[in-house]
């Protein structure tokens, strides 16, 4: 598998370089049966086969603790994995670190940054440790990095001066120092106020439509919603589904929802209407979705006296998407 | 091995691990990241605190003596743990001072700064996180291995420098100099001591590579810089202490520690060569052996930090 490509003129760049791989899709990212048994026996990744189409906003979603970490750590070459096989950008890894890793840019659990070192200096080191990269152009493009993000007036401060949001804004400019087919990003709005995730959001959209791959982990679903065009979700080590954002919340019903203050009343008469799975919550009564004319309900509250605030059917979400393939909520893994 | 030695295979290295990306702009590449590395540790406050106090050390020892001679006596045979017979000529010739500063200085501040330094080479960078962007920038793990024992044998040598030319300063201000005697008894003119003095220092600093080899290692086995370097400057404590136990001689000859005073038979005429090459070829051995031991934990390694 690693002979034939090495043989390739042109192994750079190009996107279509899981040409080895069956099926022979484009594929940026492609694992099978990618799995990590930690020392001591917990099983972190159980048998992984994720595929990122080139192009996606991959979101890669799941809550704390259900192993995104570990597979994005062992997509960039820093775990072994136990089994299984991973190719990024069509080779494999870890054993193709060194051609692949230039191409890639990365934000793993946070930033991490030396508080002797300016934000500039931070990332001229980041820079420097990266055997293709041409230190003749490197101050120019450590300056376009720190001018993407944001940071160009605060480059020459001490990083330990450095807010949450700077630091994580200086994490993001290291991994765009150089054009990369893909990025890989593990919860990039952490720590950002809302205005700054806005920003990063558009970075990313914009990055996007340039053509780069944005690999996205949160555990933020609405995050995932608003910039990802497809999504895999995990769940205790497992991957529970992938595919397009818009087939996944396909997936779930969608839930009526009343707002009242009569809840108790509300619930007796959707029942008498005959919808099921009625759940009372403070102010608001949820339920599926009738089948039959949804003006009949609200008519039959009014008729009851029901003092209806707000009655509508909300759009199925990736989170009751997430909750119907679980079965369980979007908590902490145990 | 020479830093010349390490950066020539720390080429090789990397033409083996790449052998298709273009090898005429490598080249010019090849030293960055050491350059960088070097630039980074001298920058650091510790870095410079380190210096600060082994410069220390040759102004203290050069005022005590100057304090201890002042009505005209000569000071006692081998006061302050002062080394071979040194510290007694110091009020002749400044230039023993800096015999005297390196003997004073080799036993413990100087191998406890390299520890530091060492065993903070790689832990210190998982313990802040930023070894994860380093390898995947990507650094390579060999590379950056051979880029930080490079880093640390260069500051055995600038540690060594630092004592040595503030010792020179401190003799040529506080005491007078010219010819001087060897421990043999000959005279030799002061340019010539200068360039023993030199070569002592070199000397001195290859001793180090051992505890510098040692304290790499202890840091690729944990994520925590602080321990680190407690451990390497504890295993170096407790060596010097098990190297002046009578019982523990048959073991004697493998603690790096136990030829390392023998720089002052530099200052012998004809110099007497079989504990030097007895001492430098024990160094090579433990950069050999824990160089190797390093690599094979730090390549093999999950990163979780």
């Amino acid at each position: 598998m690693d002979q034939p490509s090495a043989t390739e003129p042109d192994p750079e760049g190009s996107d279509d370089g899981a040409g080895g791989d069956a099926g022979g899709d484009r594929s940026v990212i492609r694992t099978r049966g990618l799995t990590k048994r930690y020392r001591g026996g917990q099983l972190a990744v159980d048998g992984l086969d994720l595929t990122v189409p080139a192009g996606s906003v991959f979101g890669f979603l799941g809550p704390n603790g259900s192993g995104k970490t570990t597979t994005i750590r062992m997509l960039m070459g820093l775990i072994e994995p136990t089994s299984g096989t991973a190719r990024v950008l069509g080779r494999p890894m870890p054993r193709a670190s060194r051609d692949v890793l230039p191409q890639v840019g990365a934000l793993i659990e946070g930033p991490a940054l030396y508080g002797f070192l300016s934000g500039r200096d931070n990332l001229v080191r980041y820079d420097a440790a990266d055997p293709t990269a041409d230190p003749r152009t490197r101050t120019t493009r450590v300056a376009a990095a720190l001018d993407r993000v944001g940071l160009a007036a605060a480059a020459g401060k001490k990083a330990k001066a450095y807010s949450l949001g700077m630091k994580q804004r200086l994490g993001l400019a290291a991994a765009l120092l150089q054009p990369r087919s893909l990025l890989v990003l593990d919860e990039p709005t952490n720590g950002l106020d809302p205005q700054g995730m806005r920003e990063i959001r558009s970075l990313v959209r914009e990055l996007a439509s340039d053509g780069t791959t944005v690999f996205l982990s949160s555990h933020l679903l609405d995050e995932i919603e608003q910039v990802c065009t497809h999504a895999g979700v995990m769940a205790r080590g497992r991957l529970i589904t992938q595919g397009s954002v818009a087939d996944l919340a396909a997936g779930a019903r969608g839930r009526l929802v009343v707002t009242t203050p009569d809840t108790a009343e509300t619930a007796r008469v959707l029942k008498e209407q005959g919808v099921g799975d009625v759940v009372i919550a403070e102010d608001r009564v949820t339920s599926d979705p009738p089948d039959g004319e949804l003006s009949d309900i609200n008519a039959a509250l009014v008729t009851a006296g029901v003092r209806v605030r707000g009655f509508a059917v909300e759009r199925a979400s990736l989170e009751d998407a997430f909750v119907a393939l679980t079965g369980e909520g979007f908590d902490v893994a145990g | 091995m020479s830093q010349a030695e390490e950066i020539a295979f720390q080429g090789r290295e990397e033409r083996r691990d790449q052998p298709r990306t273009a090898r005429s702009r490598r080249t010019t590449f090849r030293a960055t990241l050491f350059r960088n590395e070097l630039h980074t540790t001298f920058r650091r406050w510790r870095t410079l605190a380190l210096l600060a106090v082994l410069a220390a050390v040759p102004i203290l020892v050069g005022i005590a003596v100057k304090i201890e001679t002042s009505d005209g006596s000569s000071t006692g045979g081998g006061g302050g743990g002062g080394g071979p017979a040194f510290i007694s000529q110091i009020t002749n010739n400044g230039l023993f001072l800096v015999f005297t500063a390196l003997a004073a200085t080799l036993p413990f501040f100087l191998p406890m700064s390299i520890g530091v330094v060492a065993g903070d080479a790689i832990a210190g960078e998982a313990n802040a996180g930023t070894l994860r962007y380093l390898l995947v920038a990507p650094a390579g793990r060999t590379r950056l291995l051979l880029t930080k024992y490079a880093t640390v044998m260069t500051f055995c040598l600038v540690a060594t420098l630092v004592v040595a030319l503030s010792a020179l300063t401190v003799g040529a201000v506080l005491f007078p100099l010219g010819d001087l005697t060897t421990i043999s008894g000959t005279q030799i003119t002061f340019t010539e001591g200068l360039g023993r003095a030199l070569l002592i220092a070199l000397v001195v600093a290859a001793s180090l590579t051992g505890v510098a080899a040692l304290g790499l290692f202890v840091s690729t086995l944990t994520n925590s810089g602080i321990a680190a370097m407690a451990t390497t400057v504890g295993l170096l404590i407790t060596v010097q202490i098990l190297d002046q136990i009578p019982q523990l001689h048959a073991l004697q000859p493998y603690f790096f520690s136990h030829y390392w005073l023998s720089f002052a038979d530099l200052m012998r005429e004809p110099v007497y060569w079989d504990d030097l090459v007895k001492n430098l070829g024990l160094q090579a051995l433990y950069a050999a052996v824990f160089g190797s031991a390093a690599w094979a934990r730090f390549t093999a390694k999950d990163i979780t930090a």
